[in-house]
């Protein structure tokens, strides 16, 4: 297949919650490599030249979507993918990258991706996926990588990201705005089961724990060893090797434990905990600024995006306050094309003043949405001064009017634009183990020790769009139905009238009705005495026949009283 | 301020987000160029670090654990920080016990957040100033500024936001104790300019509250309804009709109890009468701005508010109340739609559609362009025939062209007529510059100018006497123009163009010249006579609000302050039915005043004359 697809490199992520970059990190390998937007991600990047991409790409999702019992199949037309060239990441027009932020991500897409695993959850890691504790965590991701060339072959790489809420003894946690008190867990806790034994076609089968570098320090102030038993924390089983991560200033940042599951079966499960022996608050490192968007304005007219940077605090600690420094961030973003993005509106405010665009934007690559063929794209190299506080972009939209067939599923809830990508090329998140054994290589922290370049998915967008009364047609059709009905009664009524009785009819017109002459006589009026004659004998038929309908009404009520009662 | 650090820190030991948002009340001004975004803008402006008075509004935020954030629902508490009353503290708790038991929720998959507004200055305030910050911040200045002193606030000074809003819920408790013997929640929903949420919102709130939780839900009524004797008597009246109809057949059921129907037209009326002023009853009209279904609750507990026993029970009860109603809207998929926008509520559970009540509107509405077309026709056959009169004797080309032409005379009135009118209606932004105003000097000097400017109009264009349009074709204009004006009103307001043709339409009807000799007998030209003056008496607005005043409070003092003080009321809230009342009823009333008033003697002058 994946020679089929010219494929040298792919990437399908799964996901569920939104990464809380505040507090569970937005500056280690795992948020940079893991923390994935909320729905469905897909990019690829082919080896084919540029002309066959896009059909290969349409081929490409609809054997995922069948594969992974999910909707891929919808970023098949050509409004929902987009091709950047560098935002997202650096390649030459052969990357094609689509996101489905509204694809509900459940069981089913699980068990196609643990079909990929050798032992599926029978054995090894993956049988600690117990399903009710992973989908009740706060957030899952399950990503497949796929690398192909010549020389190494294809690589399959599968990771399941989860943040889980332990549920320990009082399951109540206490918060506080420093960061969290650290509440004890274990695997068995988490997971509600034990690992015992590995997987055994897998060649190594390892556990991790990492403690940050937050904790470390605090372990080292306290002044004892980062040892699996020190004054801050015990680990439920004591690890088989410790690995300490340095950063480029060669001192040790965080630590890591690893355990190797091929010690350990079913009489001796591994039961991976921590126990807090101080109260501790931690908080995370965070990405130096925090990203967020937001839509202004109301109505179903027009409005605007504003993406906001909030600063971190984290660049006073890493870089000297001079005065023309300057941090780059590059955002990325992908814009259906029913939200109409006025790209040269582009506004830059920081800290509260106006900025020119020319100032801060260093470089920008914008491909400006097509009516129902392509999505926009924007691409920017922005450059803010190291002292900023908060910088806000705005991107005025005019709202589109969407064709009836158009609109998705559920159209009333409004439409989703996909999570804008930011990162922050100058902030690298990689890590480096010097002690660790080459004999020993883990996918995992090779995956670690890879240039990650921090980055960090904003929110998802609801703009809810003009959406027509789908009942409409049926209120249509009713009332054409009425009309034609009208229409056609009228025409076979004037047709099959004959002239004569028309004629006939006309003489009668000539006459008085009987109440208006009533309402003469009451008002005092002489009547003509020639139109009275001629009144008179026609008005004693109306009588009678008046007299003969209001006694046909009178039997009806008495009639229906009579049966009724 | 203690009051609301104390908010914050409790939201923070919940795991909420937590920002304050502080903002400055809303200055009274009217400006004629900004009249429906007046509110918006003046509320954008920041002051250059001058916090003295502004009030802080506390917001947290929960984010729904396994939701992708991109929708929320708002609970909204309104408390007063300087001078905090039982009452509020009980409502205060209640939003607490809500959110915290929202923050243990797996099953959110919307945001929530929790504004508790601080009321110093109005909760309608409050809130929309928060809201305006929400939907339209502003970049340039005031975001940043310095934390002087409170170094703590600083770093909740940043908004935070939480995605598209789905509905928002305002809750409070009220003052008074209520006798009765169940809880009761009172619903407020009519937002600026007669707007409505969408029905199914009050469903919710209606049936969770009744069916669940045994809470009474009342509407607001117009008390001196319930108790009036003549409605009660055309309720018997009803009930006796419908009962005898129910035997004729059972599958009608149109004999409403009379108490029923009491209750139902009080509180009909208090909803017609609400949308039709068109200012908002409650906070929740400022979600309804920015197309955000809102519902204002008020309980009034039957409990003495300082009684714990009672008081905890109660807070289960409401809690459960906003929860049930937090998580229907919570798994709505789509935002709310296909129930209905426009309607009058006559119960809680009951409610007149749009499609009901257009159509005596259409009723009323639809006769007038035939009038007017009657009427001008009928004008021009009587100018053609004395044309011809006159052509016999002398022949005079310029008055043949004049009959078919003459409607441009009467046109030429109306505009002058309107170009008064909106001259008026802008009149009180002058007025008010003025510094030191009361309220009956500002009434004074308006009526002054209004007829000053009336004055300097005629005299500029020439009064509609002078010009010499027969009165017919006047009237037929002044149809013309109040059909259109009532057409269109009835767009933007329904329930004010409803109200307005109920007064209009028989003033135009009837509206007759005193002088005129039209061939009746005594009787019916007295009682012509008599309902056109008393019509034109009750037309003038300011004669109007007079008796609706003497109505409904029973003191007839005539105080020209007061009207001043309802118009600043209406143009304060940037309200639809001030623009109708001047552009449309006034100048309708002064056409019908220069009718009655016509002399009718022109024709007959002329042909003197010739």
């Amino acid at each position: 297949q994946v020679q089929k697809f010219h494929i040298s490199e792919l990437e399908l992520s799964f996901t569920q919650g939104r990464w809380n970059y505040e507090q569970w990190g937005g500056y280690d390998p795992m948020s940079t490599n893991n923390a994935k937007p909320p729905g469905v991600e897909l990019w690829a990047i082919f080896d084919l030249p540029l002309a066959e991409i896009d059909a290969t790409w349409k081929n490409l999702t609809h054997t995922l979507s069948g594969l992974f019992c999910a909707s891929i199949n919808f970023l098949e037309s050509s409004t929902a993918f987009s091709a950047p060239r560098w935002g997202f990441k650096l390649n030459e027009g052969n990357l094609r990258y689509g996101a489905l932020p509204r694809e509900a991500v459940c069981t089913e897409n699980l068990t196609p991706w643990l079909k990929l695993l050798p032992c599926r959850d029978k054995a090894g890691i993956a049988s600690l996926l117990y399903r009710p504790s992973v989908y009740k965590g706060y957030y899952h991701s399950q990503k497949l990588k796929l690398k192909s060339s010549q020389s190494l072959g294809i690589i399959l790489d599968q990771t399941l990201t989860v943040v889980l809420q332990p549920n320990t003894v009082s399951g109540k946690q206490l918060h506080s705005t420093g960061g969290q008190l650290q509440p004890s867990w274990s695997m068995e806790h988490l997971f509600s089961k034990k690992l015992s034994g590995k997987c055994l076609v897998s060649k190594s089968s390892r556990v991790f724990v990492e403690i940050e570098k937050g904790i470390v320090d605090n372990v080292d102030k306290a002044g004892s060893d980062v040892s699996s038993n020190n004054d801050l924390f015990v680990l439920s089983t004591a690890p088989d090797r410790s690995l300490k991560e340095l950063d480029n200033l060669e001192v040790q940042s965080s630590s890591l434990y690893e355990y190797d599951v091929n010690n350990y079966n079913s009489d001796k499960p591994l039961n991976v905990g921590i126990t807090w022996k101080l109260p501790l608050i931690w908080s995370c490192t965070r990405a130096p600024y925090h990203a967020s968007r937001f839509l202004m304005g109301s109505g179903n007219e027009r409005g605007s995006i504003a993406m906001s940077f909030l600063s971190t605090g984290l660049d006073k600690q890493l870089v000297d306050s001079s005065n023309d420094c300057s941090i780059k961030a590059v955002v990325f973003q992908v814009v259906p094309w029913y939200v109409k993005v006025y790209y040269h509106s582009l506004e830059v405010f920081i800290d509260g003043n106006s900025k020119a665009i020319s100032e801060v934007v260093d470089k920008i690559h914008v491909t400006p949405s097509e009516d129902k063929l392509l999505p926009g794209t924007m691409e920017m190299l922005l450059k803010f001064p190291c002292s900023m506080q908060l910088a806000t972009l705005t991107l005025d939209f005019d709202k589109g009017f969407l064709h009836i067939d158009e609109y998705p599923p559920d159209a009333n809830q409004g439409f989703d634009i996909p999570s804008a990508l930011v990162s922050f090329p100058e902030f690298n998140s990689s890590r480096s183990y010097p002690e660790a054994d080459p004999l020993f290589v883990s996918p995992l922290l090779e995956n670690f020790k890879e240039d990650g370049v921090v980055k960090s998915y904003t929110e998802v967008l609801l703009v809810p769009l003009t959406t027509p009364d789908f009942s409409m047609p049926y209120n249509v059709i009713t009332f054409t139905c009425t009309v034609l009905a009208l229409y056609f009664g009228s025409l076979l009524n004037a047709l099959r009238r004959r002239i004569g009785e028309e004629e006939r009819g006309l003489k009668k017109a000539d006459k008085r009705g009987l109440i208006p002459l009533l309402i003469a006589k009451l008002r005092g009026q002489k009547v003509d005495p020639s139109e009275s004659e001629s009144t008179s004998p026609a008005s004693l038929p109306r009588s009678k026949l008046l007299l003969k309908v209001v006694f046909v009404a009178v039997v009806a009520i008495v009639f229906h009283y009579l049966s009724n009662s | 301020m203690e009051m609301s650090k104390f908010i914050v820190q409790q939201m923070k030991d919940l795991g909420a987000e937590v920002c304050y948002h502080e903002f400055l009340p809303h200055s009274k001004h009217f400006h004629p160029l900004k009249f429906f975004t007046s509110m918006t803008n003046d509320l954008a402006v920041r002051p250059n670090g001058t916090y003295s008075n502004s009030g802080t509004n506390t917001i947290g935020i929960i984010r729904a654990p396994r939701g992708d954030g991109k929708e929320a629902i708002v609970l909204v508490t309104p408390y007063n920080p300087q001078r905090v009353q039982a009452n509020e503290v009980l409502s205060l708790a209640l939003g607490f016990s809500v959110f915290s038991l929202l923050s243990r929720a797996a099953w959110l998959s919307k945001d929530i957040v929790w504004l508790s507004a601080d009321s110093q200055f109005g909760e309608y305030t409050a809130v929309s100033a928060w809201l305006n910050q929400y939907h339209n911040p502003m970049f340039v200045g005031g975001v940043k500024h310095e934390p002087d002193g409170i170094a703590e606030k600083a770093e909740f000074t940043d908004f935070k936001r939480a995605g598209t809003m789905a509905a928002a819920l305002i809750f409070k408790v009220g003052e008074t104790r209520n006798y009765g013997d169940r809880d009761s929640v009172t619903m407020y929903a009519e937002a600026s300019n007669g707007q409505m949420p969408n029905l199914d919102l009050l469903n919710v709130v209606h049936y969770l509250a009744v069916h669940r939780q045994g809470f009474r839900v009342n509407i607001e009524t117009i008390s001196s309804l319930l108790s009036s004797a003549w409605l009660r008597a055309i309720a018997e009246v009803i009930h006796t009709l419908g009962s005898i109809l129910r035997k004729i057949n059972p599958d009608w059921k149109l004999d409403i109890t009379a108490s029923d129907y009491v209750e139902g037209t009080a509180n009909l009326a208090s909803s017609i009468y609400n949308q039709a002023l068109g200012v908002p009853t409650g906070s929740h009209g400022a979600f309804r701005d920015y197309q955000v279904d809102a519902v204002s609750l008020e309980f009034s507990p039957t409990f003495y508010i300082r009684n714990e026993n009672a008081k905890s029970s109660f807070l289960v009860r409401g809690g459960r109340l906003l929860e049930g109603v937090v998580r229907s809207v919570n798994n709505l998929l789509e935002k709310f739609h296909q129930s209905f926008f426009l309607y009058f509520l006559t119960a809680p559970s009951k409610f007149i559609s749009v499609g009901v009540y257009m159509i005596p509107f259409a009723l009323l509405v639809v006769p007038l362009p035939i009038v007017a077309a009657a009427l001008a026709d009928g004008g021009r056959k009587k100018g053609k025939s004395i044309d011809a009169s006159k052509t016999k004797g002398s022949a005079d080309n310029l008055q043949t062209e004049g009959g078919s032409w003459e409607w441009l005379q009467a046109a030429r009135v109306l505009l002058v007529i309107q170009l008064w009118a909106v001259i008026v209606s802008l009149l009180p932004y002058y007025i008010s510059q003025i510094p030191d105003g009361t309220p009956i000097q500002s009434s004074v000097i308006w009526v002054v100018l209004a007829i000053l400017t009336l004055i300097v109009l005629y005299a500029m264009f020439g009064s509609p006497y002078s010009a010499g349009v027969e009165w017919k074709l006047l009237k037929a204009t002044m149809i013309t123009s109040i059909s259109i004006g009532l057409g269109l009103m009835s767009i933007i307001n329904f329930a004010t163009a409803q109200l307005g043709a109920l007064i209009v339409i028989p003033m135009c009807l009837f509206s007759r010249p005193l002088k005129a000799q039209l061939g009746l007998s005594f009787l019916p030209r007295t009682v012509l006579c008599a309902s056109n003056i008393l019509l034109a008496v009750f037309g003038f607005p300011p004669a109007a609000l007079l008796i609706m005043k003497g109505l409904s409070k029973g003191s007839w003092t005539v105080d020209l302050g007061d009207f001043w003080a309802s118009m600043e009321f209406l143009w304060e809230w940037s309200s639809a039915t001030y623009l109708y009342l001047f552009l449309v009823h006034l100048p309708c009333w002064l056409l019908c005043i220069h009718v009655l008033l016509h002399p009718c003697r022109q024709v007959g002058s002329k042909v003197k004359r010739e």
